[in-house]
């Protein structure tokens, strides 16, 4: 199968511009990349089923179909694309609604370990086997009578 | 042993019950349990006499070598006899040595008699792997009954010490077994009855091996954890130092050491560590003040003395360290028992405060002495006989029996040492001590010390029918052995021998007890020190290894997995098969124009600095990728695109209305370029990928058979809607419940909110929706300065025709475009319009249905249509055809299929009606209870 050009130049567009967008801060710059990501691979798995068509019996001849499965596939990507952007969008709002921005932070917990190990410091002493004698008898450190 | 197992599991489940109705009298009932385990053993005892091993066998999964497979030979018969004999006694002290209103009783007893039934299991298992889970479950159940108390910090680290070490030494253990198990082809221990495999691997494989054993047992080096495992309550100590735990390690050598002995590693490990541990344990024992202590360094000291004797790979050093294996947890358990009762009764253990018990509490110091004279190894007790015929065994022979002679007559002559220590700590007048009050104990509470003692005389008096016992298992090793176990052999050199050991540790002890220069010796670094220094640098390594890899921040998550894929598919294509065919420009000049519209705005998109700008250029994109669907061939594709963009578009402006206007200004200019280099270099990869990926294909699709049957079976010539809801529909089915969790996380998320929105208390009064029939909702319930009449009368004439076409979609696009999907998104872009014209208010009237009913009926009719084909006696989804001839209509052609498809259609209006009640009328309320609020302040403010 020979490729179509233009559908794999905007395959590449598509995956750099939303690449780009993804790598931001801002949740609703995320969001859109990963909508045009989305857009991307649809149109990728599009190109690998073959240009044709449209599969409908009796509108098209067999031979002259384009891939039904792909397109089978594509349209559940779309519609699972829709709910993923309302789920995030519902994030973002929620994110806001809680910091005043939707800026994805930086893990506080994360932070602190990298801290520790700025600091050359082991883990935190809550259990950890750090020495505590075991106690032998009431009054340990007395001589024996 | 199938049901002894069961019976434990049983009366482990219903133990805290029982505790919480019966009390501590439960313990009594519940000692029955062990106290089978031992009746059981007992009456098998003819059979395990002759030889004859009891076994079951329960195949499982029998290619993996999985199997239940029990066996009780000689030595387990043995073990089974402790486990449950002690077991039962020590439950019986339980209900004593706890006080009634004791924290977590219920918990512990459930977990004590866990622990029973698992060491029960571990003797008794023939499958290695059996027993290395049983072996596991010892350790668990031990290092929840170390830590009974978990206010108490120093149980909590003894615990936690003893399973890091145990488990460490356990996965050892396991890759041991399974190098051995692997190698016979079996796994079951009585098929293996030679050295599978020679050289390096037969020595890491028994290295491995003994490892586990070694620091179960708490053998030097990993000594250390017993004696801090001793921040148990007594009757657990008594347990775990006399039968179970530690006596597992000994155990296994003991099981093992017929076949394994004879490799290279197995003497020199065992001997060694052995040796080193009996007089380590030995001599700390001596500089011991508290009482319990002193017996954990004395245990720890005895298996070193029976991991030498079971490990020695002698005849006669079997013989005598099974009796030793016998003498010392009869011995042990009651002086532990003891040394409870003396810190019930007196209030402390620490030796340097109790005095003249000998004479206020005659009853224990007669146990105490018994049981203690056992552990010297004086005559007639089973201690002595065990003693002596270990001397016996190592006398005469090879050079290395003799240095184990010289270190079992050392570490002997400790143990008398302490054995004196301990007596003289706990009940000797001292003239220093002021005598120390005692309460009077129970005889229920002395009884089970008072039993185990006098177990150990009967043991000993009735050496000879044990020796006849033991033998079975000793014979296991064939190098002519003949020592028979009795109490007088005539003047041999190892009753000399017995007498030395007695008057050395005996003058041992009073040097010790005189002098105190010997107390300065200590070792430069014993394991607990190395122990805590690897933790620590475990810690560190973590701190670093986490730090630096785990930065916290998701652009650099991100940019590192998609740098991956530019390298690793990169590389790919750098080095992929040759092109087989040119490429073509394009199918149709016409992709062109929407092309080159889609590059424009992909482009500028990324640049935009204000959020309905980035939305509209991404909606764009959008769109120009739904008409390359349809110049592509693919007109379903190209619809659902359309309606999906728009309805996201929607989704975006409706959030978009609280958020800024603008993005907020990120200044690093490198970082920018670095997510644009990124960016250029995944596109040109998948670029390449899709090139590749199109000109590389050779197999035929699955796909062009499916054009035939959806005609046929599916009764559809729109092959991609059939694919949908027949020939793919578990896709579907699972697509429709993804929707249905992402619509019910938005409404989770939003209604959800900050508390002070959804409870505020000032919420101001929102004007009621009026009743009766209302053509236009708007004009009572938004701000005139917000309404669109114009919109508002063309929606409400357009709804029911929208709405009418969904359902002619729907139904089409089994033959045309169209489907469940477009239908129910043009539905939902209908109920859009309404809520755009006429504010939540009118959504409500357009749909006073709950968005959670349409959802939930969508995927009832969809489930209901899978499973009605089951039902009917095809497989889920199937279809039927169906064709009527109608009196008016004429010919229906019907499917099955289509409810299905009905089913999706409800999912999705049911998905869009939620997410627009979440994110649209919610957020409104939100916003407007927020605007109220502000008012209210700015008018206090002004007053």
């Amino acid at each position: 199968m020979s490729p179509n050009l233009v559908l794999v130049i905007v395959v590449g567009v598509l995956f750099a511009a939303g690449v780009t967008l993804l790598l931001e801060r801002n949740l609703t710059r995320v969001i859109l990349g990963i909508t045009m990501l989305g857009n991307g691979v649809n149109l990728l798995i599009l190109l690998g089923g073959g240009y044709g068509g449209p599969p409908i019996v009796g509108l098209t001849p067999e031979a002259r179909m384009s891939d039904p499965l792909t397109q089978a596939m594509i349209l559940t990507a779309i519609v699972i694309t829709l709910g993923m952007t309302a789920f995030l969008l519902a994030m973002a709002y929620r994110s806001w609604l809680l910091t005043g921005h939707d800026d994805v932070q930086d893990d506080v917990e994360d932070r602190r370990i990298m801290q520790r190990a700025e600091r050359d410091e082991g883990l935190e002493d809550q259990d950890s086997p750090t020495p505590t004698p075991a106690t032998s008898g009431p009054a340990a450190g007395r001589e024996p009578r | 042993m199938l049901v002894l197992l069961t019976a434990h599991l049983i009366a482990a489940t219903l133990a805290p019950v029982l505790v919480r109705r019966l009390g501590r009298p439960a313990f009594y009932v519940l000692a029955m349990v062990p106290a089978a385990g031992l009746v059981w053993a007992s009456a098998r005892t003819a059979a395990v006499r002759d030889g004859r091993a009891v076994a079951e066998v329960y195949p499982w999964a029998g290619r993996l070598h999985l199997e239940l497979a029990l066996r009780m030979g000689t030595l387990s018969w043995l073990m089974v006899l402790l486990v449950g004999g002690v077991g039962a006694l020590a439950l019986v002290y339980c209900a004593r040595y706890f006080p009634a209103d004791e924290p977590g009783l219920g918990r512990f007893a459930g977990v004590f008699v866990g622990f029973a039934g698992a060491m029960l299991g571990l003797v008794v298992s023939d499958n290695l792997i059996v027993l290395y889970v049983f072996w596991e479950l010892t350790t668990v159940f031990s290092y929840l009954l170390i830590g009974h108390d978990p206010a108490s910090r120093a149980g909590r680290l003894a615990a936690l010490q003893a399973l890091i070490v145990t488990t460490l030494g356990g996965l050892a253990m396991l890759v041991g077994i399974v190098m051995l198990g692997q190698h016979a082809g079996t796994y079951r221990w009585s098929q293996l009855t030679s050295m599978p495999v020679e050289g390096g691997y037969q020595a890491v494989a028994v290295v491995l091996l003994l490892v586990g054993a070694l620091s179960k047992s708490a053998i030097f080096p990993f000594s250390f954890w017993l004696p801090r495992a001793m921040a148990a309550p007594t009757p657990v100590s008594a347990y775990l130092h006399a039968a179970a735990m530690v006596k597992a390690g000994v155990f296994l050598i003991g099981l093992t050491g017929p076949v394994l002995a004879g490799a290279a590693p197995w003497r020199p490990v065992v001997l060694v560590a052995g040796t080193v541990t009996m007089f380590l344990g030995g001599w700390t024992a001596l500089r011991q003040h508290d009482l319990k202590l002193l017996l954990a360094y004395g245990t720890v000291s005895q298996l070193g003395l029976l991991a030498v004797t079971l490990g020695a790979g002698l005849r006669n050093a079997a013989l005598a360290g099974a009796m030793m294996l016998l003498a010392h947890a009869l011995f042990k358990a009651a002086l532990f028992f003891v040394v409870g009762v003396i810190d019930h009764t007196t209030g402390t253990r620490d030796l340097r405060d109790l005095s003249g018990l000998r004479r206020a509490a005659p009853a224990v110091w007669l146990v105490a002495l018994l049981a203690a004279a056992s552990m010297a190894g004086v005559p007639p007790l089973a201690g002595f006989v065990g003693k002596e015929a270990i001397l016996a065994a190592f006398l005469g022979g090879g050079w290395w029996q003799w240095a184990v002679l010289a270190g079992v007559v050392c570490g002997s002559g400790l143990t008398v040492a302490y054995t004196v220590r301990f007596l003289w700590g706990a009940f000797a007048d001292k003239p220093a001590v002021a005598a120390r009050p005692v309460r009077p104990a129970s005889w229920l509470f002395l009884a089970p010390a008072a039993v185990l003692a006098v177990a150990g005389l009967v043991a000993g008096l009735s050496a000879p029918a044990l020796d006849g016992l033991l033998a079975g298992y000793a014979d296991s090793y064939a190098d002519g052995g003949t020592y028979h176990l009795a109490l007088w052999h005539g003047l041999t050199p190892a009753l000399g021998l017995s007498a030395v050991v007695l008057t050395g540790g005996a003058a041992l002890f009073l040097g010790t007890a005189r002098t105190r220069w010997w107390l300065r010796l200590r070792l430069p670094a014993d394991g607990a020190a190395i122990y805590e220094r690897a933790i620590g640098w475990l810690g560190r390594l973590a701190v670093e290894v986490t730090g630096a890899t785990q930065r916290g921040s998701l652009p650099i998550y991100l940019g590192t997995i998609l740098s991956v894929l530019v390298v690793l598919g990169g590389a790919a294509l750098a080095s992929g098969a040759a092109v087989a065919t040119g490429p073509r420009l394009w199918d149709a000049p016409v992709q062109l124009v929407p092309a080159a519209a889609l590059i424009v705005a992909a482009v500028f998109a990324t640049r935009a600095r204000r959020r309905l700008a980035a939305v509209v250029l991404v909606g764009v994109t959008g769109y120009a990728t739904a008409i390359l669907f349809v110049l592509h061939g693919a007109p379903d594709l190209a619809l659902t695109q359309f309606l999906v963009e728009t309805c996201t578009m929607v989704m975006f402006v409706l959030v978009l209305r609280r958020l800024p206007g603008h993005f907020s200004v990120r200044p690093l200019v490198a970082s920018r370029r670095l997510r644009v280099a990124i960016g250029v270099a995944v596109g040109a990869v998948v670029s390449g990928l899709a090139y590749a990926a199109t000109t590389g294909r050779q197999a035929t699709p699955i796909s062009t058979g499916f054009p035939g049957p959806a005609v046929s079976y599916g009764g559809g010539r729109n092959v991609v809607n059939v694919t949908l809801v027949d020939i793919r529909a578990w896709d579907t089915m699972g697509e429709i419940s993804v929707l249905l969790v992402a619509a019910v996380g938005v409404a989770a998320l939003v209604f959800g909110g900050s508390r002070r929105l959804v409870h505020g208390a000032r919420r101001p009064p929102l004007p009621d929706p009026p009743r009766g029939q209302v053509w236009l909702m708007a004009g009572h319930t938004l701000d005139a300065g917000l309404r669109s009449p114009i919109l508002e009368v063309i929606t409400r004439l357009i709804f029911h025709v929208i709405v009418l076409f969904s359902v002619y979609l729907l139904f089409a696009g089994h033959n045309a475009p169209g489907g469940g999907f477009a239908g129910g998104l043009v539905v939902g872009l209908a109920l859009v319009l309404r809520y755009l014209a006429g504010g939540r208010h009118e959504l409500d009237v357009a749909a006073p249905v709950d968005a959670g009913v349409v959802m939930g009926a969508g995927l009832f009719v969809a489930l209901g249509t899978a499973l009605a084909a089951m039902i009917a006696g095809g497989q889920v989804l199937q279809s039927t055809l169906m064709d009527w001839h109608l009196p008016v209509l004429g010919h229906v052609h019907f499917v099955t299929s289509m409810i299905f498809d009905v089913g999706v259609y409800l999912v999705v209006i049911g998905v869009v009606l939620s997410i627009l009640r979440s994110l649209g009328a919610e957020v409104d309320r939100q916003e407007q209870i927020e605007r109220a609020e502000a008012e209210a302040r700015r008018k206090e403010e002004l007053v």
